[in-house]
């Protein structure tokens, strides 16, 4: 899975999660809490998503590595490769 | 030590039922005959009856407050915006912390508990799957905290849990607070979602009262003959109450005035009514309005059409308007909407509201073949009844654990 492909995975989860938002012009690079209404329940929701979806676990310890689209692609693309994906 | 109670006023009403998402539209249908229950499939159990409400979610909430709250949450919050806007109360320059919100509830967090145990079903029941959403959504005060969060509103915030009772005792409750003083305006009533949950189906199910019919809006048929037991109806009534000065200073519409009230308990069953009790409550209700029961122009029934539950209600109101009460008309509403439960109270005071101002007792409509151990003098049956005056409206509600309420509305006389 390529970088680009992990950020679409995030984006759809974040879809899903603030269905209110407009997230056609996230900035990868700029946390996603300071781009958009997101707050630690939602994050939360970020981290189940990820393993109801993908299988994937997120420990406490990782949860500022997801602050940004660019961030959560450094992190989750050798999660999703380990995984074969 | 004398103490002059302040009377209290309703100045606005938020409702949805089945049949209805305003007061004016779900009146019209009371006057129409027109019902409101449809087929709903039930997890687990296939397609059943229920009383759906369809009003517009999004007028109020986010999509993402949709995501995250409760159904109890969002019927309470339509309710709400609803009666304060009614109201046209100052809303944005009233002080917030003045301002309580006691929302009635038959029980809350069936809803969500099933659903999440369904879901980590999908994933071998491994609970690490489980929503970190369950708690806000589930703990007891969640109706009533959904307002307070969309709203602004930083009075007290709660519910009152009281079985099929919950909707008299909402606005019970909130006259008490008001006459104590601890807050300035009220937003109560009842509020109920319990068509989202298999277990509240399957339970009645169980107790064989749960009525089936092949026509869904001839299921729900209070005193008749073939009524066979209750369908259940999501649904919500709230209102605005002031104490009158208030509402008169700010030349505020006046409803109806809280006239008297009666919460008891049978004492006697955990699901079977007790006629006495019953009778005992409104008796008492009379007593703290000061009225007899000729004064009271409306019954408005509990009546579930479970076979026993009528006869029994019918006997506790015989007793007490069985005699000289040439203008007392009952009737019944869940005959239109089903059991609304946790609403039910407050849905159906809201729906005779408006006979002090039309002089209409709308009536319990599919009677086709009256029970005779319900034929009650003065049912209106199956047509609305124009009447000389309307100047006390009775309201029972009743619920499991023996619990009884019982809410008098004065017409607002000066």
């Amino acid at each position: 899975m390529t970088k680009d492909e992990t950020k679409q995975v995030v984006l759809e989860i974040i879809a899903d999660i603030a269905p209110d938002e407009d997230i056609s012009n996230l900035k990868s690079d700029v946390r996603l809490r300071d781009q958009m209404q997101l707050d630690s329940m939602d994050f939360l929701d970020i981290v189940m998503e990820l393993r109801k979806r993908h299988n994937i676990e997120v420990p406490e310890a990782d949860y500022p590595q997801l602050a940004s689209l660019d961030s959560c692609a450094d992190y989750l693309t050798p999660k999703f490769e380990a995984l074969g994906k | 030590m004398s103490f002059k109670s302040p009377r209290i006023v309703i100045t606005g009403v938020g409702l949805t039922a089945p049949n209805g998402n305003t007061l004016s539209e779900f009146r019209q249908n009371l006057l129409n005959g027109v019902g409101g229950i449809e087929k709903k499939e039930i997890r687990y159990m296939g397609e059943l009856l229920a009383g759906v409400c369809h009003y517009d979610a999004l007028k109020y909430q986010t999509k993402k407050e949709l995501r995250v709250g409760t159904r109890a949450g969002s019927v309470s919050i339509y309710c709400a915006r609803e009666a304060v806007t009614d109201s046209k109360i100052d809303f944005a320059n009233f002080p917030k912390d003045r301002i309580g919100i006691y929302v009635g509830t038959t029980e809350h967090g069936n809803v969500e508990t099933e659903n999440e145990i369904y879901a980590i079903s999908k994933f071998n029941y491994d609970t690490k799957y489980w929503s970190h959403y369950h708690n806000p959504r589930t703990v007891s005060n969640n109706p009533a905290g959904e307002v307070s969060l969309n709203l602004g509103i930083t009075g007290p915030a709660y519910t009152i849990g009281a079985a099929c009772a919950a909707g008299n005792m909402g606005l019970i409750h909130a006259t008490q607070m008001l006459r104590l003083g601890e807050v300035d305006l009220a937003i109560c009533g009842g509020v109920s979602e319990s068509i989202h949950t298999f277990g509240i189906y399957a339970g009645f199910k169980s107790q064989n009262a749960l009525a089936t019919h092949a026509d869904p809006l001839k299921a729900s048929r209070p005193f008749d003959k073939a009524r066979n037991g209750i369908v259940i109806s999501e649904g919500g009534a709230l209102y605005t109450l002031e104490r009158l000065d208030d509402a008169l200073a700010r030349g505020a519409k006046i409803y109806g005035e809280i006239g008297g009230y009666c919460v008891n308990s049978d004492a006697s069953d955990y699901v079977l009514p007790n006629p006495g009790r019953q009778a005992e409550c409104v008796r008492k209700a009379l007593a703290n309005a000061n009225l007899a029961p000729h004064d009271i122009h409306i019954v408005n029934t509990h009546a579930t059409a479970t076979p026993m539950g009528d006869i029994q209600e019918c006997e506790a109101i015989r007793a007490v308007f069985g005699e000289n009460c040439p203008d007392t008309y009952i009737n019944n509403t869940k005959s239109y909407i089903g059991h609304c439960m946790g609403a039910a109270g407050a849905l159906e005071l809201a729906g005779n509201l408006p006979s002090f101002d039309d002089l209409i007792v709308h009536p319990t409509i599919n009677v086709d073949d009256l029970d005779p151990q319900c034929a009650l003098p003065g049912l209106v049956i199956n047509h609305p009844k124009k009447v000389g005056r309307v100047d006390a409206i009775l309201n029972n509600s009743f619920g499991m654990l023996g619990i009884n309420s019982t809410l008098i509305v004065k017409r607002y006389v000066a």
